[in-house]
């Protein structure tokens, strides 16, 4: 009696398994820089891609009626300890984008344009990168360093 | 002064705690009750003594003092009272200590109850609960504390600490940062303490477990013991999960009530295995199987809840749960660590001592499909453990990759995340097997049931459940997810009101009771299988919303002049007007009037809205809703032109079936309730002492 129930054990184990790897397989998403990403160009397009970069103010167009919103992104270091080395986010995003050597990408979002997509924001992107070299992005976070940034509090406050 | 108050009983809670483990040890080993007791009044002091801690708080919350670090980073002026008083929970320091007092709470409470057969056990309860909670009284003493206060050293620096640094001032701010206004909302009140109250709920069963494991008492009465306690565990976790799921719903603004989170994930982890023990210790009840699986079920699920308030509360995952980076993610690792070996070294120490009094036999009985639904829960568990944690570890599995190619294509070694898609991929027939699993398992019978038996049991209920295939094809629905799903169900629906019926309809002709005394005097004789029974209606009532927006769920957006209408399927919204204008708690809100149009009708105005926190820069989006039992029609505001007021974006959802979400819900806490409700029933159930006598007359005695 006791074959049956190990194999039965052994036939769901393998359907998780299965179920597991092809799923991470299918829906992974790569995290990459825009350096990363534009190097390994061939090869991550058509992939679910993670990236994120320093916002240029001056490239944001957008078109309120068909909803569609473009801007370029500016390489930045993807790895928190680097951007603390390199003096905090803020610091990291102003470097970037006063800098015309970085790598560049340009992105394609259809949606609404967010509140926070201004110059030096950061914006986290998930999409892929399309044929043109242009990265069709599915969904757009922003982050504002000084509204996330822990804030040691103004000193004009203070009393005796 | 009252900061000063709040933190001494804090370190005091941490004496009497490490005193009440050193007696409670001493008592156990050499059996001196004096010492026990002593222990056990330790233990009921911690409460007290921790309410201090907590009204501390809460009184620097309530009356604005920003010297305090804490207070000056969760409230501000203008928040209301309530949520300043939740505001203990705001932050990551105040929610430590509110873990550390719910605690306190039900361990006392634990040990107040009669002990008269299992004094043995008492010693290490208290032992168990002491240790956690101690773990917590220390960071929050050493790494977290609430009541740092904000000093300004004479070089002009400004640093937070507990006590005055040398030549320091201190500094008081006239306002405070303010909470996150995602939290400013009523579901503050409710939601967090609930899921809380779930996870130090869930240290009972555990300590239970590990005393049984240390005295050696390891026959099935730490299980009996502490069957309430995990069922009103559960009762909280899962409450709180839903209410969190509502929350999402009416403020996140994307139309949804699940994000697959990590955060969210992290707190389902101890419920799926919480839910796993739950079914399983009515195997070892019943039948006597099944004892080292229930060890590692609860001891998995104690590390779950303190990984799900480290997950919470570290700063690991980006979220909109975590607060702010901080150091304490070692420390709870090390513990996680330390509790997990400690609890393995002891269940294979008593290994010998837990074997099975009976054997499986038969794939189709009541145990082996209970074993069928254990494996399932964990399999749904190892998938969101997978994507919670793959993402940390996917640059270290790279290695994995290089040494066996075949797999390099999912450990490349690049850093790689997971989204929703997987989740709902890998779980999604995992889901489907739990529903049919639920369909077939209450007319199975415990030991001997074979597909002719089971067969004849359920054939009437599953002929019923053809009607639901046939009014598919009729409604025209497509989807192959919307097929299954629906029809297993109308599978479970079904053979849970047969249950019901067949089991009132025999009571009726036995008692001559008329059928709905007879129903509700069932349910009230065996509690734990009726009250079983409503969670699995409510289960299925809830699997309706969560298909509606999975399979059915519809939305679009457009930018509309005024007059304009967007479509989406038989509603049409038109776009009437919209105001801007500041409040008296510093928000400047943007509201729009829209019309609702049902197949060309009028039917109801809606009001989405978007508040921008000044204080905080941050805007919260509040939907407009219309909402029927049939769909909820859930208009958003995401965008408008300032000047002219004349163009605005909205973003709507079509979302059917998603209040049976939280009807189901509902339906699901009370089924809960109706078992976990104490009663006066006997604890030797015939069924078990004709064991224990049988299991005497084999040894011979």
């Amino acid at each position: 009696m006791r074959p049956k129930f190990i194999i039965g054990g052994l036939l769901i184990l393998a359907a998780v398994v299965y179920l597991i790897f092809s799923s991470t397989q299918v829906n992974a998403e790569f995290f990459l820089t825009i350096d990363e990403l534009v190097a390994k160009n061939a090869n991550m397009t058509g992939k679910n891609v993670r990236v994120s970069g320093a916002v240029l103010g001056d490239t944001i167009q957008y078109d309120a009626q068909t909803l569609t919103l473009k801007f370029t992104v500016v390489n930045v270091p993807a790895d928190n300890k680097e951007i603390e080395a390199q003096g905090g986010l803020a610091a990291v995003l102003h470097e970037a984008v006063s800098d015309p050597d970085r790598q560049r990408l340009e992105v394609v979002y259809k949606g609404v344009k967010p509140d926070l997509l201004k110059n030096e924001a950061q914006a986290i992107m998930t999409g892929q990168l399309g044929q043109d070299g242009l990265f069709y992005a599915d969904e757009l976070l922003l982050k504002c360093p000084t509204k996330y940034e822990e804030a040691v509090p103004e000193q004009s406050d203070q009393t005796q | 002064m009252v900061a000063n108050l709040g933190y001494g009983a804090l370190i005091l809670t941490f004496l009497v705690s490490l005193y009440g483990i050193c007696s409670a040890i001493y008592g156990g080993l050499k059996n001196q009750p004096r010492f026990v007791d002593s222990a056990r009044n330790a233990m009921l002091l911690t409460w007290p003594l921790l309410t201090v801690t907590a009204l501390s708080i809460i009184f620097l919350l309530v009356y604005g003092h920003y010297e305090i670090k804490y207070v000056a980073e969760v409230t501000s002026n203008s928040m209301p009272l309530y949520l300043r008083v939740t505001a203990l929970w705001g932050g990551q320091a105040g929610s430590l200590i509110f873990w550390s007092w719910l605690m306190a709470g039900f361990a006392s409470a634990v040990t107040l109850r009669k002990w008269d057969r299992d004094r043995e056990f008492l010693p290490w309860v208290i032992v168990v609960s002491l240790v956690t909670l101690m773990f917590f009284l220390s960071l929050s003493i050493f790494v977290e504390n609430p009541f740092e206060r904000w000093w300004q050293t004479p070089t002009g620096d400004v640093v937070s600490a507990m006590f005055q640094p040398a030549n320091s001032t201190p500094l008081v701010q006239a306002d405070g940062r303010g909470l996150n206004p995602l939290l400013r909302h009523p579901g503050m009140i409710i939601h967090p303490p609930m899921l809380y109250l779930g996870f130090v709920a869930f240290v009972i069963p555990y300590a239970f477990a590990i005393a049984a494991l240390i005295t050696g008492r390891t026959d099935d009465r730490w299980i009996r013991v502490t069957r309430r306690w995990t069922l009103w565990a559960w009762l909280f976790l899962s409450l709180g999960l839903v209410l969190g799921g509502r929350w999402a719903y009416d403020v996140l603004g994307w139309g949804g009530y699940w994000g697959w989170d990590p955060v969210e994930i992290s707190a389902a982890m101890p419920w799926l295995t919480g839910t796993a023990f739950l079914h399983s210790v009515m195997i070892q009840e019943k039948r006597g199987m099944l004892k080292h699986w229930n060890m590692m079920l609860i001891v998995l699920t104690y590390d779950l809840v303190i990984f799900g308030t480290f997950l919470t509360r570290s700063g690991v995952l980006s979220s909109v749960h975590a607060f702010a980076q901080s150091a304490i993610g070692p420390l709870f690792f090390g513990f996680i660590a330390l509790t997990f070996g400690v609890s393995m070294g002891l269940l294979i120490h008593r290994w010998n001592s837990l074997k099975s009094e009976a054997q499986m036999t038969n794939l189709l009985s009541r145990e082996a499909l209970f074993l069928v639904n254990n494996l399932l829960f964990l399999s749904v568990f190892v998938v969101c453990f997978w994507g919670v944690v793959f993402p940390i570890l996917s640059e270290a599995t790279g290695l994995i990759g290089q040494a066996i190619p075949s797999l390099a294509v999912i450990f490349s070694g690049q850093k790689v995340t997971v989204g929703p898609p997987y989740y709902e991929r890998a779980n999604g027939p995992l889901f489907a097997a739990m529903m049919f699993l639920m369909g077939i398992a209450p007319l199975s019978a415990w030991g001997h049931s074979t597909s002719k038996t089971l067969g004849r049991a359920i054939w009437k209920p599953a002929l019923v459940t053809l009607v639901v295939p046939v009014l598919l094809i009729v409604l025209g629905i497509r989807q192959v997810a919307a097929w299954i799903g629906l029809t297993l169900a109308g599978l479970v629906f079904f053979v849970t009101a047969y249950e019901f019926w067949r089991s009132a309809l025999a009571r009726h002709r036995a008692h001559n009771e008329n059928l709905f005394a007879a129903l509700w005097k069932l349910a009230g004789r065996n509690r734990r299988r009726y009250g079983g029974y409503t969670i699995h209606i409510g289960v299925i009532l809830m699997s309706l919303g969560i298909m509606g927006i999975e399979i059915f769920q519809t939305e679009t957006q457009a930018t509309l002049a005024a007059g304009e209408r967007l479509q989406l399927d038989q509603y049409a919204i038109q776009y009437e007007s919209l105001v801007e204008f500041p409040t008296a708690d510093g928000r400047e809100v943007a509201r729009a009037t829209v019309s609702v149009y049902k197949d060309g009708q009028f039917v109801t105005q809606l009001y989405p809205r978007r508040d921008f926190y000044l204080e905080s820069q941050q805007p919260m989006t509040i939907p407009g809703v219309r909402s029927t039992l049939a769909d909820d029609f859930y208009v958003l505001l995401v965008d408008w032109q300032p000047i002219s007021t004349q163009g605005a974006t909205f973003k709507v959802y079509h979302n059917p079936l998603v209040n049976w979400l939280w009807i189901g819900g509902l339906v699901f806490i009370l089924g809960t309730l109706i078992a976990a409700w104490p009663d006066r029933e006997m604890e030797m159930q015939p069924q078990r002492v004709a064991r224990v006598a049988k299991a005497v007359e084999q040894v011979g005695l």
